[in-house]
């Protein structure tokens, strides 16, 4: 499975939640905080379940959300 | 067509399509409306001829805005129509004025209100100098003969282009219709036309995008923005003022107001006058906006009466008002919906008030 | 060992400011595809757009472009003199339906019917979301909007108008596409819709226009996701997605 995080650019972000349905692990939720223009933001819950698909990404309205994907390079 | 100066015996509304080509207009957009129709219909022939761009816009509106677009692309762009469509087109010359846009119009301009008629007027001196929506100022050119429809044509490009301000041409229908000797002067060097337009949208070609716009929400921004048009507005009036003023060696008794037409039509009143020994001066606005306030104070200071003659019922008669000091020494004649007075009409008025 | 690669990100034609439009609107999502776009033709340098009245007259904030605004549904045909100008460039321009299908309706169908080789980004979100939802020509049948407070009924205010259907009658269109943006599946293809709409115009085919139907949930008085629902449900029944016209 591909592996990724995402960051979620704060300021850009309005809680619509599209990016919490279009996430199959269900890696985003709601977050108590806030940014500055009085939004309630998500956040990523990073337990490792990011397959790097990016829809979150796609559905964000705002460009708020980057995607990495993490490439292991060197098994141990 | 050759490059050398040439005389011509032509229409007016031939003369604003020769001079807009010489002055390097290279866009023009406009709508069917009489008395100025042969100025698309020249058009359509010449500016192909030229390598630019003629569109037969499907309403005035369409036409302003089009000329909005390709002024804003940095050409330089014309539109023209008469007094009904110029209503419609007051939408895009409050948007070029917000912009700062160069564009260029001009007004044949014919009976009203509404639909009205087809016979010369000067009815929308307001409109013209009184332009649009918010606090703006439309650099306005009164052109009285052909030659004049030529000159300040291409003057019209110029000065749009020397203030990033519309420009107008307030002709009538005598104006559009009329035919004289005009000498064409192909070898005038148009100004500015190859100076760079930066604000100009070219693409953003090693640079951060740019915009063209008028709406400026944030509070105090828009007034601010006002405050610079009114610098712009205030070195116009201080620079580009223009009259003719006659007669006045003779000390007349008596000064003649009028712009356009009127004050071609006046030059004839004041020969008749003559004949009877009165000497007239003739005070002829070719700005009408900047409205050269004080050269006509100064010539009414010494006359007995000011006559001002209009194809109105009276609106530039407000600005001989503003000019001078007694304004119970004027006297306006007018002839609202068409009406073109004769110089004898204008003389039996004249007759009538001082014996 | 692990390295990291950024697979997602904001377009780089996008500026920096974040959208001022409300939460989950279509306008977002169509202005950062226009962007993403912009980046994978490598345009940003030869693109000229001419933004509308209605909240997407704020377009020129978001795009690292140049932008003109336009008088209230005039952008057709300021768009149509920018490319008449400079016809080497890529002009587009974008408007909602009270700009396009209600005051700029003469507009768009004479610039249509010119075969302008122009790019029209339409939005639909079936109201007029700038000045706070009333009835637009496309309201549905039955919409509560502000000026319609009993819903559109037809004896009144007569028939929504499906701006798309209407245009392709012209022999000037081109291409005709009406898409959504409803789930990341839809916004993938509403991007290669309107990135072919962009590349009919660079590929000379002429004009092109992609009619999106975008949620406006402030006004519609639904959350983001039951806004998608109702465009998924309602909204693309009367307005059916899909290609309408396409003339190789």
């Amino acid at each position: 499975m591909r592996k990724g995080r995402i960051i979620i650019e704060v300021d850009r972000c309005k809680g619509c939640l599209l990016c919490i349905a279009a996430c199959k692990p269900k890696q985003i939720k709601i977050s108590k905080k806030m940014n500055k223009t009085g939004y309630n933001i998500v956040e990523f819950c990073d337990e490792g379940k990011c397959n790097a698909c990016t829809l979150c990404g796609i559905i964000c309205p705002d460009a708020a959300i980057e995607v990495i994907e993490i490439i292991e390079t060197e098994k141990k | 067509m050759t490059s050398d100066n040439k005389k011509a015996f032509i229409k007016g509304n031939h003369a604003v399509v020769e001079a807009a080509l010489d002055a390097g207009c290279r866009f023009y957009a406009g709508y069917p409306i009489t008395p100025q129709n042969e100025i698309p219909e020249f058009m359509s022939k010449r500016m192909p001829e030229v390598g630019g761009t003629f569109i037969q816009a499907e309403s005035e509106l369409i036409s302003v805005n089009m000329v909005f677009g390709a002024v804003a692309a940095g050409a330089r762009a014309m539109t023209t129509s008469s007094s009904p469509g110029i209503s419609l087109m007051q939408e895009g010359i409050s948007y070029m004025a917000g912009c700062e846009l160069p564009g260029v119009l001009v007004n044949v301009m014919r009976g009203g209100p509404g639909l009205g008629n087809i016979q010369p007027s000067q009815s929308d001196y307001f409109q013209a100098v009184k332009p649009g929506h918010g606090d703006f100022r439309m650099i306005t050119l009164a052109p009285s003969s052909i030659q004049e429809m030529y000159d300040l044509t291409f003057d019209a490009f110029d000065l749009a282009d020397k203030y990033r301000n519309p420009v107008m041409i307030l002709a009538d229908g005598l104006l559009g219709q009329l035919m004289e000797n005009v000498e064409l002067k192909r070898d005038r060097k148009p100004l500015y036309l190859n100076t760079p337009k930066p604000w100009a949208l070219t693409g953003a070609k090693g640079r951060d995008g740019q915009r063209i716009l008028s709406l400026l929400m944030q509070p105090g921004v828009l007034e601010k923005h006002n405050f610079k048009l009114k610098e712009k507005y205030d070195l116009i009036t201080k620079t580009e003022k223009r009259f003719e003023l006659s007669g006045m060696e003779n000390n007349p008794d008596y000064l003649i107001a009028a712009f356009g037409t009127v004050g071609r039509i006046s030059k004839g009143t004041i020969r008749l006058l003559k004949q009877d020994g009165i000497n007239t001066g003739l005070f002829r606005p070719i700005t009408v906006w900047p409205y050269p306030y004080e050269a006509l104070k100064e010539a009414a200071k010494n006359v007995k009466k000011i006559f001002v003659f209009e194809m109105n019922l009276g609106q530039m008669v407000e600005d001989v008002r503003l000019a001078v000091e007694d304004s119970s020494k004027i006297e306006f004649y007018g002839r609202p919906g068409g009406g073109v007075p004769t110089a004898e009409e204008l003389y039996n008025f004249i007759k009538g008030k001082v014996g | 060992m692990s390295t990291e690669k950024t697979i997602y990100k904001k377009p780089t034609s996008l500026t920096d400011r974040p959208f001022t439009y409300c939460w989950g609107c279509g306008h977002s999502t169509i202005h950062k595809l226009i962007a993403e776009i912009v980046d994978e033709l490598g345009i940003r340098e030869t693109i000229i757009g001419v933004a509308p009245v209605g909240c997407a007259v704020f377009a020129y904030d978001f795009w690292n472009f140049d932008v003109t605004e336009a008088a209230h549904g005039r952008a057709p045909v300021v768009a149509t003199a920018i490319k008449r100008v400079h016809p080497g460039k890529t002009v587009f321009c974008y408007q909602g339906d009270g700009d396009l299908a209600s005051i700029g309706m003469a507009e768009i169908i004479h610039t249509a019917n010119r075969g302008e080789n122009i790019t029209v980004i339409f939005i639909n979100n079936t109201n007029y979301g700038m000045t706070g939802g009333q009835l637009a020509p496309t309201s549905l049948i039955g919409q509560v909007t502000t000026t319609s407070p009993n819903g559109r009924d037809v004896k009144n205010y007569g028939y929504p108008i499906r701006v798309s259907e209407l245009l392709a009658q012209f022999e000037g269109v081109k291409y005709l596409e009406r898409v959504k943006v409803t789930d990341a599946v839809s916004v993938i293809k509403a991007k290669k819709v309107i990135k072919k709409a962009f590349m009919n115009q660079i590929n000379g085919v002429g004009f092109s226009m992609v009619e999106v139907l975008a949620s406006c949930p402030a006004n519609w008085r639904k959350d983001p996701i039951e806004s998608n629902e109702m465009i998924d449900g309602e909204i693309s029944k009367y307005y059916q997605v899909g290609v309408i016209k396409d003339v190789k």
